[in-house]
Protein backbone atom coordinates (compact mmCIF):
# COMPACT_ATOMS: atom_id res chain seq x y z
CA UNK A 1 0.00 0.00 0.00
CA UNK A 2 2.99 2.64 1.02
CA UNK A 3 6.21 2.92 -0.91
CA UNK A 4 5.21 3.77 -4.07
CA UNK A 5 3.26 6.64 -3.23
CA UNK A 6 4.24 9.63 -5.41
CA UNK A 7 4.00 12.71 -6.81
CA UNK A 8 6.16 13.82 -9.63
CA UNK A 9 5.46 17.13 -11.78
CA UNK A 10 7.69 18.12 -14.86
CA UNK A 11 7.19 21.80 -16.45
CA UNK A 12 4.24 22.41 -15.76
CA UNK A 13 2.31 25.06 -16.89
CA UNK A 14 -1.29 25.74 -16.63
CA UNK A 15 -2.96 28.14 -19.26
CA UNK A 16 -6.38 29.82 -19.08
CA UNK A 17 -7.98 30.20 -22.16
CA UNK A 18 -9.86 34.15 -21.55
CA UNK A 19 -12.93 32.66 -23.49
CA UNK A 20 -15.78 34.65 -21.92
CA UNK A 21 -13.97 37.41 -20.14
CA UNK A 22 -17.12 37.79 -17.74
CA UNK A 23 -17.80 35.10 -16.56
CA UNK A 24 -17.60 34.54 -12.91
CA UNK A 25 -15.48 31.78 -12.54
CA UNK A 26 -12.25 33.52 -14.25
CA UNK A 27 -12.97 36.64 -12.25
CA UNK A 28 -12.50 34.22 -9.23
CA UNK A 29 -9.54 32.28 -10.15
CA UNK A 30 -7.23 34.44 -12.19
CA UNK A 31 -8.37 37.51 -13.36
CA UNK A 32 -7.62 39.58 -9.88
CA UNK A 33 -4.16 38.65 -10.11
CA UNK A 34 -3.21 38.20 -13.76
CA UNK A 35 -2.33 41.40 -15.09
CA UNK A 36 1.44 40.63 -15.70
CA UNK A 37 0.65 37.28 -16.63
CA UNK A 38 -1.87 37.87 -19.74
CA UNK A 39 -0.60 36.47 -22.93
CA UNK A 40 -1.36 35.30 -26.41
CA UNK A 41 -1.30 31.84 -27.77
CA UNK A 42 -0.47 30.67 -31.15
CA UNK A 43 -4.15 31.17 -32.23
CA UNK A 44 -4.42 34.77 -31.00
CA UNK A 45 -6.41 34.09 -28.16
CA UNK A 46 -5.91 35.75 -25.00
CA UNK A 47 -4.94 33.51 -22.00
CA UNK A 48 -3.71 33.56 -18.68
CA UNK A 49 -1.18 31.97 -16.91
CA UNK A 50 -1.54 30.40 -14.06
CA UNK A 51 1.13 28.02 -13.66
CA UNK A 52 4.55 28.44 -14.95
CA UNK A 53 7.38 25.52 -15.56
CA UNK A 54 6.59 23.87 -12.05
CA UNK A 55 8.84 20.79 -11.31
CA UNK A 56 9.01 19.00 -8.26
CA UNK A 57 8.55 15.55 -7.21
CA UNK A 58 7.17 14.06 -3.78
CA UNK A 59 7.71 10.78 -2.03
CA UNK A 60 5.84 9.12 0.69
CA UNK A 61 6.35 11.05 4.00
CA UNK A 62 6.78 14.72 2.53
CA UNK A 63 4.25 17.50 3.91
CA UNK A 64 4.31 19.73 1.24
CA UNK A 65 3.19 23.87 2.28
CA UNK A 66 2.35 25.86 -0.46
CA UNK A 67 2.66 29.80 0.29
CA UNK A 68 2.63 32.67 -1.78
CA UNK A 69 -0.20 35.39 -2.05
CA UNK A 70 -3.59 35.16 -3.18
CA UNK A 71 -3.84 34.28 -6.83
CA UNK A 72 0.08 33.16 -6.62
CA UNK A 73 -1.23 29.53 -8.03
CA UNK A 74 -1.97 27.75 -5.20
CA UNK A 75 -4.93 26.46 -5.31
CA UNK A 76 -4.75 26.04 -9.61
CA UNK A 77 -1.55 23.54 -8.21
CA UNK A 78 -3.62 21.74 -6.06
CA UNK A 79 -6.49 21.15 -8.45
CA UNK A 80 -4.18 20.04 -11.18
CA UNK A 81 -2.45 17.41 -9.02
CA UNK A 82 -5.90 16.27 -8.14
CA UNK A 83 -6.62 15.77 -11.85
CA UNK A 84 -9.19 18.57 -12.38
CA UNK A 85 -7.39 20.40 -14.52
CA UNK A 86 -5.61 18.31 -17.13
CA UNK A 87 -2.51 20.17 -18.04
CA UNK A 88 -1.52 20.83 -21.49
CA UNK A 89 2.03 21.15 -21.07
CA UNK A 90 4.36 19.40 -18.61
CA UNK A 91 3.93 15.77 -16.93
CA UNK A 92 1.71 15.33 -13.90
CA UNK A 93 2.01 11.84 -12.39
CA UNK A 94 0.18 10.62 -8.53
CA UNK A 95 0.57 7.36 -7.74
CA UNK A 96 -1.28 6.60 -4.50
CA UNK A 97 -5.44 7.13 -3.76
CA UNK A 98 -5.26 10.84 -3.22
CA UNK A 99 -8.29 13.28 -2.18
CA UNK A 100 -8.78 16.81 -2.56
CA UNK A 101 -10.29 19.20 0.09
CA UNK A 102 -10.50 21.96 -1.95
CA UNK A 103 -13.97 23.25 -1.52
CA UNK A 104 -15.78 23.25 1.60
CA UNK A 105 -19.01 23.79 0.14
CA UNK A 106 -18.04 20.21 -2.60
CA UNK A 107 -20.89 18.63 -3.25
CA UNK A 108 -22.82 20.19 -0.78
CA UNK A 109 -26.20 21.06 -1.81
CA UNK A 110 -27.61 24.17 0.56
CA UNK A 111 -31.11 23.31 -0.14
CA UNK A 112 -30.68 19.72 0.58
CA UNK A 113 -30.63 18.53 4.20
CA UNK A 114 -27.96 18.03 6.10
CA UNK A 115 -28.85 14.16 5.67
CA UNK A 116 -28.79 14.04 2.30
CA UNK A 117 -25.44 16.02 1.57
CA UNK A 118 -24.21 13.39 3.60
CA UNK A 119 -25.48 10.96 1.47
CA UNK A 120 -24.38 12.18 -1.41
CA UNK A 121 -21.00 13.04 -0.50
CA UNK A 122 -20.98 8.90 0.65
CA UNK A 123 -22.29 8.21 -3.17
CA UNK A 124 -19.44 10.18 -4.30
CA UNK A 125 -17.17 7.77 -3.18
CA UNK A 126 -19.43 5.21 -4.51
CA UNK A 127 -19.89 3.94 -0.86
CA UNK A 128 -22.82 0.79 -0.02
CA UNK A 129 -25.81 1.57 2.03
CA UNK A 130 -23.83 -0.20 5.26
CA UNK A 131 -21.26 2.14 4.98
CA UNK A 132 -23.34 5.09 4.05
CA UNK A 133 -25.54 4.74 7.57
CA UNK A 134 -21.50 4.63 9.14
CA UNK A 135 -20.68 7.83 7.38
CA UNK A 136 -23.84 9.70 8.33
CA UNK A 137 -23.22 8.44 12.23
CA UNK A 138 -19.62 9.50 11.86
CA UNK A 139 -20.37 12.99 10.70
CA UNK A 140 -23.78 13.62 12.81
CA UNK A 141 -21.52 12.99 15.88
CA UNK A 142 -18.77 15.18 14.91
CA UNK A 143 -20.71 18.31 13.76
CA UNK A 144 -23.05 18.10 16.22
CA UNK A 145 -25.84 19.51 14.48
CA UNK A 146 -28.63 17.52 16.39
CA UNK A 147 -31.86 18.67 15.16
CA UNK A 148 -30.44 20.66 11.96
CA UNK A 149 -29.70 17.44 10.41
CA UNK A 150 -32.90 17.39 8.70
CA UNK A 151 -33.33 20.60 7.54
CA UNK A 152 -31.98 22.22 4.62
CA UNK A 153 -28.50 23.48 4.55
CA UNK A 154 -29.61 26.92 3.80
CA UNK A 155 -30.26 28.12 7.24
CA UNK A 156 -27.37 26.71 8.82
CA UNK A 157 -25.11 29.47 9.99
CA UNK A 158 -21.91 29.88 8.36
CA UNK A 159 -20.30 27.96 11.62
CA UNK A 160 -22.46 25.20 10.89
CA UNK A 161 -21.65 24.61 7.79
CA UNK A 162 -18.10 24.71 8.00
CA UNK A 163 -18.96 22.04 10.84
CA UNK A 164 -20.40 20.18 8.35
CA UNK A 165 -18.10 20.18 5.56
CA UNK A 166 -15.39 19.53 7.96
CA UNK A 167 -17.09 16.53 9.25
CA UNK A 168 -17.57 15.03 5.92
CA UNK A 169 -14.24 15.84 4.59
CA UNK A 170 -12.21 14.75 7.26
CA UNK A 171 -14.46 11.01 7.12
CA UNK A 172 -11.78 9.97 4.73
CA UNK A 173 -8.06 8.37 5.12
CA UNK A 174 -6.29 9.08 1.63
CA UNK A 175 -2.91 8.46 1.02
CA UNK A 176 -2.28 11.52 -0.86
CA UNK A 177 -4.16 14.48 0.64
CA UNK A 178 -4.45 18.31 -0.96
CA UNK A 179 -5.95 20.19 1.12
CA UNK A 180 -6.69 24.35 0.85
CA UNK A 181 -6.39 26.63 3.56
CA UNK A 182 -10.28 27.16 4.08
CA UNK A 183 -9.96 24.04 5.47
CA UNK A 184 -8.03 25.37 9.09
CA UNK A 185 -11.26 28.45 9.04
CA UNK A 186 -13.45 28.10 11.91
CA UNK A 187 -13.67 29.68 15.25
CA UNK A 188 -11.10 28.93 18.04
CA UNK A 189 -13.63 26.53 19.73
CA UNK A 190 -13.83 24.46 16.74
CA UNK A 191 -10.60 24.37 15.59
CA UNK A 192 -9.49 22.88 18.96
CA UNK A 193 -12.30 20.13 18.42
CA UNK A 194 -11.18 19.68 15.15
CA UNK A 195 -7.76 19.56 15.43
CA UNK A 196 -7.18 15.91 16.86
CA UNK A 197 -9.38 14.24 13.86
CA UNK A 198 -7.53 16.50 11.08
CA UNK A 199 -4.32 15.92 12.60
CA UNK A 200 -5.20 12.21 12.84
CA UNK A 201 -6.15 12.24 9.40
CA UNK A 202 -2.84 14.37 8.39
CA UNK A 203 -0.61 11.75 9.90
CA UNK A 204 -2.21 8.85 8.21
CA UNK A 205 -2.14 10.64 4.92
CA UNK A 206 1.39 9.78 3.32
CA UNK A 207 2.17 12.85 1.12
CA UNK A 208 0.44 15.79 2.38
CA UNK A 209 0.16 19.38 0.20
CA UNK A 210 -1.31 22.18 2.01
CA UNK A 211 -2.04 25.37 0.75
CA UNK A 212 -2.30 28.23 3.93
CA UNK A 213 -1.22 31.50 5.32
CA UNK A 214 -0.88 30.17 8.62
CA UNK A 215 3.15 30.01 9.79
CA UNK A 216 2.60 28.01 12.70
CA UNK A 217 0.56 25.03 10.28
CA UNK A 218 3.79 25.21 8.17
CA UNK A 219 5.88 24.81 10.93
CA UNK A 220 4.57 22.58 12.78
CA UNK A 221 2.84 20.05 9.50
CA UNK A 222 5.32 20.60 7.19
CA UNK A 223 8.99 18.97 5.74
CA UNK A 224 8.99 21.35 2.91
CA UNK A 225 7.60 24.70 1.37
CA UNK A 226 7.17 25.96 -2.03
CA UNK A 227 6.77 29.28 -2.00
CA UNK A 228 4.54 30.43 -5.20
CA UNK A 229 4.52 33.79 -7.04
CA UNK A 230 2.92 34.54 -10.15
CA UNK A 231 2.26 31.37 -11.30
CA UNK A 232 6.24 30.23 -10.48
CA UNK A 233 7.60 29.10 -8.32
CA UNK A 234 10.26 31.12 -5.98
CA UNK A 235 11.55 29.48 -3.95
CA UNK A 236 11.46 25.67 -2.64
CA UNK A 237 12.93 24.39 0.21
CA UNK A 238 12.98 23.83 4.47
CA UNK A 239 9.61 25.19 6.40
CA UNK A 240 11.81 28.36 8.21
CA UNK A 241 14.21 28.96 5.59
CA UNK A 242 11.60 29.44 3.19
CA UNK A 243 9.27 31.14 5.48
CA UNK A 244 11.93 33.50 6.73
CA UNK A 245 12.87 34.76 2.83
CA UNK A 246 8.91 34.90 2.37
CA UNK A 247 8.32 37.17 5.67
CA UNK A 248 11.52 39.52 5.17
CA UNK A 249 12.42 38.98 9.19
CA UNK A 250 13.30 35.79 11.22
CA UNK A 251 10.36 33.38 12.13
CA UNK A 252 10.61 34.21 15.44
CA UNK A 253 8.71 37.45 15.18
CA UNK A 254 5.75 36.35 13.74
CA UNK A 255 3.18 36.67 16.20
CA UNK A 256 0.18 35.33 13.84
CA UNK A 257 -0.86 35.08 10.43
CA UNK A 258 1.37 36.04 7.35
CA UNK A 259 1.83 39.44 6.49
CA UNK A 260 -0.59 39.55 3.40
CA UNK A 261 -2.67 36.41 4.83
CA UNK A 262 -4.99 38.44 6.65
CA UNK A 263 -8.00 36.39 6.29
CA UNK A 264 -7.94 33.49 7.89
CA UNK A 265 -11.35 32.04 5.73
CA UNK A 266 -11.27 33.06 1.77
CA UNK A 267 -13.96 29.83 1.59
CA UNK A 268 -13.68 28.65 -1.72
CA UNK A 269 -11.21 30.52 -3.65
CA UNK A 270 -10.20 30.10 -7.13
CA UNK B 1 -14.54 24.57 -35.89
CA UNK B 2 -14.90 23.18 -33.11
CA UNK B 3 -12.66 21.18 -33.35
CA UNK B 4 -9.94 22.60 -34.57
CA UNK B 5 -9.77 25.18 -32.23
CA UNK B 6 -9.64 23.20 -29.57
CA UNK B 7 -6.12 22.32 -28.54
CA UNK B 8 -4.90 18.62 -27.04
CA UNK B 9 -1.79 18.07 -27.44
CA UNK B 10 -1.81 16.91 -23.43
CA UNK B 11 -4.48 14.33 -21.63
CA UNK B 12 -5.34 12.55 -19.05
CA UNK B 13 -4.04 9.14 -18.18
CA UNK B 14 -5.33 7.58 -15.48
CA UNK B 15 -4.61 4.03 -14.86
CA UNK B 16 -6.21 1.68 -12.92
CA UNK B 17 -3.70 -0.17 -10.09
CA UNK B 18 -6.01 -2.34 -8.56
CA UNK B 19 -8.22 -2.25 -5.29
CA UNK B 20 -6.20 -1.15 -2.31
CA UNK B 21 -5.06 -3.49 0.20
CA UNK B 22 -6.47 -1.67 3.11
CA UNK B 23 -7.53 -4.61 5.26
CA UNK B 24 -7.68 -2.10 8.43
CA UNK B 25 -10.90 -1.38 10.19
CA UNK B 26 -11.13 1.74 9.04
CA UNK B 27 -14.25 1.76 7.96
CA UNK B 28 -13.97 5.39 5.92
CA UNK B 29 -12.43 3.81 3.24
CA UNK B 30 -10.34 5.01 0.40
CA UNK B 31 -13.78 5.18 -2.17
CA UNK B 32 -14.54 8.65 -0.65
CA UNK B 33 -12.48 10.12 -3.35
CA UNK B 34 -14.17 7.95 -5.62
CA UNK B 35 -12.59 9.48 -9.06
CA UNK B 36 -9.01 9.28 -7.67
CA UNK B 37 -9.00 6.56 -5.07
CA UNK B 38 -6.85 3.85 -6.08
CA UNK B 39 -5.58 4.84 -9.31
CA UNK B 40 -2.48 7.08 -10.31
CA UNK B 41 -3.05 9.71 -12.57
CA UNK B 42 -0.71 10.50 -15.14
CA UNK B 43 -1.05 13.79 -17.98
CA UNK B 44 1.57 13.95 -20.36
CA UNK B 45 1.90 15.94 -23.60
CA UNK B 46 1.16 13.95 -27.13
CA UNK B 47 -1.68 11.45 -26.13
CA UNK B 48 -2.89 9.93 -29.21
CA UNK B 49 -6.20 9.72 -30.93
CA UNK B 50 -6.49 6.12 -29.61
CA UNK B 51 -5.29 6.85 -25.75
CA UNK B 52 -8.06 10.03 -25.53
CA UNK B 53 -10.79 7.68 -27.24
CA UNK B 54 -9.75 5.25 -24.38
CA UNK B 55 -9.89 8.14 -21.83
CA UNK B 56 -13.52 9.04 -23.10
CA UNK B 57 -14.47 4.92 -22.79
CA UNK B 58 -13.22 4.97 -19.59
CA UNK B 59 -15.27 8.32 -18.01
CA UNK B 60 -18.59 6.96 -19.67
CA UNK B 61 -17.52 3.47 -17.73
CA UNK B 62 -16.53 5.12 -14.93
CA UNK B 63 -19.68 7.23 -14.96
CA UNK B 64 -22.06 4.05 -15.01
CA UNK B 65 -20.90 2.40 -12.12
CA UNK B 66 -21.78 5.78 -10.46
CA UNK B 67 -25.37 4.96 -11.24
CA UNK B 68 -26.51 5.41 -7.53
CA UNK B 69 -24.92 8.48 -7.56
CA UNK B 70 -26.50 9.65 -11.02
CA UNK B 71 -29.87 8.27 -9.53
CA UNK B 72 -29.88 10.02 -6.25
CA UNK B 73 -28.63 13.33 -7.93
CA UNK B 74 -31.14 13.50 -10.88
CA UNK B 75 -34.00 12.30 -8.00
CA UNK B 76 -32.90 15.06 -5.65
CA UNK B 77 -33.34 17.47 -8.10
CA UNK B 78 -36.82 16.70 -9.02
CA UNK B 79 -37.81 16.54 -5.08
CA UNK B 80 -35.94 19.89 -4.60
CA UNK B 81 -37.77 21.24 -7.70
CA UNK B 82 -41.28 20.63 -5.25
CA UNK B 83 -40.00 20.59 -1.83
CA UNK B 84 -42.75 21.85 0.35
CA UNK B 85 -45.44 22.07 -2.09
CA UNK B 86 -48.16 20.19 -1.89
CA UNK B 87 -48.50 18.09 -4.55
CA UNK B 88 -44.79 17.85 -4.98
CA UNK B 89 -44.13 16.40 -8.13
CA UNK B 90 -47.34 15.60 -9.26
CA UNK B 91 -47.57 19.15 -9.71
CA UNK B 92 -46.18 17.70 -13.10
CA UNK B 93 -48.77 15.37 -13.69
CA UNK B 94 -51.88 17.97 -13.26
CA UNK B 95 -50.04 20.55 -15.11
CA UNK B 96 -49.43 18.57 -18.18
CA UNK B 97 -52.96 17.35 -17.75
CA UNK B 98 -54.57 20.62 -18.01
CA UNK B 99 -52.40 21.77 -20.67
CA UNK B 100 -53.58 18.51 -22.61
CA UNK B 101 -57.01 18.54 -21.87
CA UNK B 102 -56.98 22.31 -23.30
CA UNK B 103 -55.29 21.71 -25.97
CA UNK B 104 -57.07 18.34 -27.38
CA UNK B 105 -60.49 20.06 -27.00
CA UNK B 106 -59.53 23.54 -28.91
CA UNK B 107 -57.55 21.65 -31.58
CA UNK B 108 -59.78 19.08 -31.83
CA UNK B 109 -62.31 22.07 -32.58
CA UNK B 110 -60.16 24.27 -34.67
CA UNK B 111 -59.09 20.95 -36.90
CA UNK B 112 -62.44 19.42 -37.30
CA UNK B 113 -61.28 16.17 -35.91
CA UNK B 114 -62.77 13.60 -33.45
CA UNK B 115 -62.00 14.14 -29.80
CA UNK B 116 -61.81 10.33 -29.48
CA UNK B 117 -59.13 10.07 -32.10
CA UNK B 118 -57.31 13.45 -31.43
CA UNK B 119 -57.26 13.63 -27.66
CA UNK B 120 -55.22 10.72 -27.04
CA UNK B 121 -53.09 11.31 -29.40
CA UNK B 122 -52.04 14.82 -28.50
CA UNK B 123 -51.56 13.53 -25.13
CA UNK B 124 -49.15 10.80 -25.77
CA UNK B 125 -47.41 13.23 -28.85
CA UNK B 126 -47.16 15.77 -25.89
CA UNK B 127 -46.01 14.11 -22.77
CA UNK B 128 -43.35 12.20 -25.46
CA UNK B 129 -42.11 15.71 -26.45
CA UNK B 130 -41.85 16.73 -23.13
CA UNK B 131 -38.99 14.32 -22.90
CA UNK B 132 -37.42 15.02 -25.70
CA UNK B 133 -37.38 18.53 -25.19
CA UNK B 134 -36.44 18.36 -21.68
CA UNK B 135 -33.53 16.27 -22.59
CA UNK B 136 -32.30 18.65 -25.01
CA UNK B 137 -32.35 21.40 -22.96
CA UNK B 138 -30.99 19.85 -20.05
CA UNK B 139 -27.97 18.77 -21.70
CA UNK B 140 -27.15 22.30 -22.80
CA UNK B 141 -26.29 23.32 -19.11
CA UNK B 142 -25.28 19.69 -17.86
CA UNK B 143 -21.82 20.66 -17.11
CA UNK B 144 -22.35 24.22 -16.61
CA UNK B 145 -24.84 23.92 -13.96
CA UNK B 146 -22.68 20.99 -12.51
CA UNK B 147 -19.80 23.57 -12.32
CA UNK B 148 -19.25 23.25 -8.63
CA UNK B 149 -18.71 19.90 -8.14
CA UNK B 150 -16.40 19.57 -11.67
CA UNK B 151 -14.27 22.22 -10.27
CA UNK B 152 -13.87 20.88 -6.83
CA UNK B 153 -13.17 16.62 -7.78
CA UNK B 154 -12.47 14.33 -10.15
CA UNK B 155 -15.43 12.82 -11.66
CA UNK B 156 -16.68 11.16 -14.23
CA UNK B 157 -18.13 13.83 -16.69
CA UNK B 158 -20.83 10.92 -17.92
CA UNK B 159 -22.37 11.23 -14.32
CA UNK B 160 -23.91 14.59 -15.24
CA UNK B 161 -25.38 13.09 -18.36
CA UNK B 162 -27.14 10.24 -16.38
CA UNK B 163 -28.34 12.56 -13.85
CA UNK B 164 -29.99 14.68 -16.81
CA UNK B 165 -31.58 11.34 -17.89
CA UNK B 166 -32.63 9.96 -14.74
CA UNK B 167 -34.56 13.71 -14.31
CA UNK B 168 -36.32 13.26 -17.31
CA UNK B 169 -37.32 9.37 -17.18
CA UNK B 170 -38.57 10.11 -13.84
CA UNK B 171 -40.75 13.10 -15.08
CA UNK B 172 -41.84 11.22 -17.89
CA UNK B 173 -42.98 8.73 -15.55
CA UNK B 174 -44.86 11.05 -13.83
CA UNK B 175 -46.73 12.48 -17.04
CA UNK B 176 -47.04 8.94 -18.08
CA UNK B 177 -50.11 8.77 -15.85
CA UNK B 178 -52.09 10.98 -17.89
CA UNK B 179 -51.21 8.98 -21.01
CA UNK B 180 -52.55 6.37 -18.76
CA UNK B 181 -55.42 8.04 -17.87
CA UNK B 182 -56.66 9.61 -20.90
CA UNK B 183 -56.28 6.15 -22.94
CA UNK B 184 -58.59 4.47 -20.16
CA UNK B 185 -60.93 7.13 -20.33
CA UNK B 186 -61.08 7.00 -24.46
CA UNK B 187 -61.04 3.46 -23.99
CA UNK B 188 -57.49 3.39 -26.43
CA UNK B 189 -56.22 -0.04 -26.15
CA UNK B 190 -52.55 -0.54 -28.16
CA UNK B 191 -52.33 -4.46 -27.22
CA UNK B 192 -49.09 -6.35 -27.75
CA UNK B 193 -47.98 -3.77 -29.81
CA UNK B 194 -47.26 -1.41 -27.35
CA UNK B 195 -44.10 -3.90 -26.05
CA UNK B 196 -42.60 -2.52 -29.06
CA UNK B 197 -42.37 0.38 -27.36
CA UNK B 198 -39.46 -1.07 -25.40
CA UNK B 199 -36.96 -1.02 -27.87
CA UNK B 200 -37.93 2.39 -29.04
CA UNK B 201 -37.27 3.59 -25.44
CA UNK B 202 -33.53 2.07 -25.21
CA UNK B 203 -32.42 3.76 -28.34
CA UNK B 204 -33.68 7.15 -26.81
CA UNK B 205 -31.78 6.56 -23.97
CA UNK B 206 -28.91 5.73 -26.58
CA UNK B 207 -29.64 8.96 -28.62
CA UNK B 208 -30.19 11.15 -25.25
CA UNK B 209 -26.86 10.04 -23.93
CA UNK B 210 -25.56 11.10 -27.17
CA UNK B 211 -26.55 14.43 -27.31
CA UNK B 212 -25.92 15.43 -24.03
CA UNK B 213 -22.27 14.55 -24.03
CA UNK B 214 -21.45 16.59 -27.23
CA UNK B 215 -24.28 20.14 -26.25
CA UNK B 216 -23.01 19.78 -22.92
CA UNK B 217 -19.87 20.27 -23.86
CA UNK B 218 -19.85 22.85 -26.58
CA UNK B 219 -22.41 24.67 -24.16
CA UNK B 220 -19.93 25.45 -21.74
CA UNK B 221 -17.58 26.35 -24.36
CA UNK B 222 -20.02 28.93 -26.30
CA UNK B 223 -22.63 30.40 -23.93
CA UNK B 224 -24.89 31.56 -27.01
CA UNK B 225 -25.09 27.41 -28.18
CA UNK B 226 -28.41 27.15 -25.43
CA UNK B 227 -30.16 29.72 -26.90
CA UNK B 228 -29.78 28.65 -30.75
CA UNK B 229 -30.35 24.93 -29.19
CA UNK B 230 -33.79 26.83 -27.86
CA UNK B 231 -35.27 28.41 -30.53
CA UNK B 232 -34.35 25.14 -32.86
CA UNK B 233 -36.63 22.88 -30.33
CA UNK B 234 -39.43 25.08 -30.19
CA UNK B 235 -39.57 25.03 -34.39
CA UNK B 236 -39.00 21.08 -33.78
CA UNK B 237 -41.95 21.66 -32.05
CA UNK B 238 -44.51 23.00 -34.62
CA UNK B 239 -42.66 21.29 -37.71
CA UNK B 240 -43.15 17.17 -36.13
CA UNK B 241 -45.97 16.34 -36.04
CA UNK B 242 -46.98 16.93 -32.18
CA UNK B 243 -50.09 18.95 -32.36
CA UNK B 244 -51.16 17.74 -35.81
CA UNK B 245 -51.27 14.47 -37.41
CA UNK B 246 -48.84 12.73 -39.63
CA UNK B 247 -51.61 12.25 -42.28
CA UNK B 248 -52.80 15.55 -42.46
CA UNK B 249 -49.89 16.17 -44.98
CA UNK B 250 -51.55 14.32 -47.28
CA UNK B 251 -48.96 13.16 -50.17
CA UNK B 252 -46.24 15.18 -48.31
CA UNK B 253 -46.28 12.81 -45.59
CA UNK B 254 -42.80 11.11 -46.84
CA UNK B 255 -41.09 13.94 -45.96
CA UNK B 256 -41.62 13.66 -42.71
CA UNK B 257 -38.67 11.34 -43.01
CA UNK B 258 -36.48 13.82 -43.24
CA UNK B 259 -37.05 15.16 -39.58
CA UNK B 260 -35.35 13.22 -37.64
CA UNK B 261 -37.38 14.22 -34.12
CA UNK B 262 -40.32 12.45 -36.07
CA UNK B 263 -38.63 9.54 -36.72
CA UNK B 264 -37.57 8.91 -33.13
CA UNK B 265 -40.62 10.22 -31.92
CA UNK B 266 -42.60 7.37 -34.44
CA UNK B 267 -40.73 4.39 -32.78
CA UNK B 268 -41.80 4.76 -29.12
CA UNK B 269 -45.59 6.51 -30.33
CA UNK B 270 -46.92 4.67 -32.75
CA UNK B 271 -46.36 1.30 -30.71
CA UNK B 272 -48.12 2.88 -27.74
CA UNK B 273 -51.16 3.88 -29.86
CA UNK B 274 -51.52 0.23 -31.17
CA UNK B 275 -50.03 0.32 -34.69
CA UNK B 276 -46.36 -0.22 -35.59
CA UNK B 277 -43.74 2.02 -36.75
CA UNK B 278 -43.17 1.58 -40.93
CA UNK B 279 -39.33 -0.68 -41.14
CA UNK B 280 -37.93 2.74 -42.79
CA UNK B 281 -38.80 4.50 -39.86
CA UNK B 282 -37.11 2.33 -37.46
CA UNK B 283 -33.88 2.09 -39.81
CA UNK B 284 -34.07 6.16 -40.13
CA UNK B 285 -34.10 6.35 -36.02
CA UNK B 286 -31.70 3.86 -35.45
CA UNK B 287 -29.36 5.43 -38.16
CA UNK B 288 -30.24 8.76 -36.40
CA UNK B 289 -28.74 7.72 -33.21
CA UNK B 290 -26.10 5.59 -34.31
CA UNK B 291 -24.68 8.51 -36.37
CA UNK B 292 -25.51 10.58 -33.00
CA UNK B 293 -23.54 8.40 -30.45
CA UNK B 294 -20.05 8.34 -33.16
CA UNK B 295 -20.40 12.11 -33.32
CA UNK B 296 -20.69 11.89 -29.51
CA UNK B 297 -17.71 9.77 -29.25
CA UNK B 298 -15.19 11.63 -31.43
CA UNK B 299 -16.13 15.01 -29.62
CA UNK B 300 -16.06 14.06 -26.29
CA UNK B 301 -12.75 11.94 -26.57
CA UNK B 302 -11.20 15.75 -28.11
CA UNK B 303 -12.79 17.70 -25.39
CA UNK B 304 -12.88 16.12 -22.60
CA UNK B 305 -10.03 17.36 -20.70
CA UNK B 306 -11.02 20.88 -21.40
CA UNK B 307 -14.59 21.41 -19.61
CA UNK B 308 -12.94 22.00 -16.25
CA UNK B 309 -11.79 24.98 -18.18
CA UNK B 310 -14.69 25.91 -19.71
CA UNK B 311 -17.01 26.33 -16.59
Amino acid sequence: MSGCTRIDVAGLSVLFPLYHAGSRSLKKTVVAVASSRFAQDPQHRVVVQALRDISFTLTAGERLALIGPNGAGKTTLLRALAGIYEPVVGRVRVQGNLSALLDPQLGMNMDLTGRENIMLRGLYGGLLRSELNRLEEDVREFAGLGDFLDLPVRIYSSGMVVRLGFALATAIRPQILLMDEWFLAGDAEFLEKARGRMEGMVRRAEILVLSTHQPEIVREWCSRVIWLDQGQVRADGAPVEVLEQYLGHPLEEVGGQLADGGKSHRGATG
Amino acid sequence: MMLGRVKTNAVAAVRGIGRPATGSAAFMSDRLSPSIGNIALEFRPGLTATERARFAVQDVAGGLRLWRLAWTLGWLDIRLRYRGSLLGPFWLTLSTAIMVSSLGVLYATLMHMDVHRYLPFIALSQVLWGFISGVVGDGCVCFTQAEGIIRSVRMPLFVQVLRVLVRNLLMLGHNAVVIVVVFALFSVRPGWQALWALPGVAAWALAAAAICLPLGAVCARFRDVPQIVGSVMQIAFFLTPIIWLPDQLGPHEHLLLLNPFFDLLEIVREPLLGTAAGSHIWMAAVAITLVLCGFSCALFARVRGRVAFWL
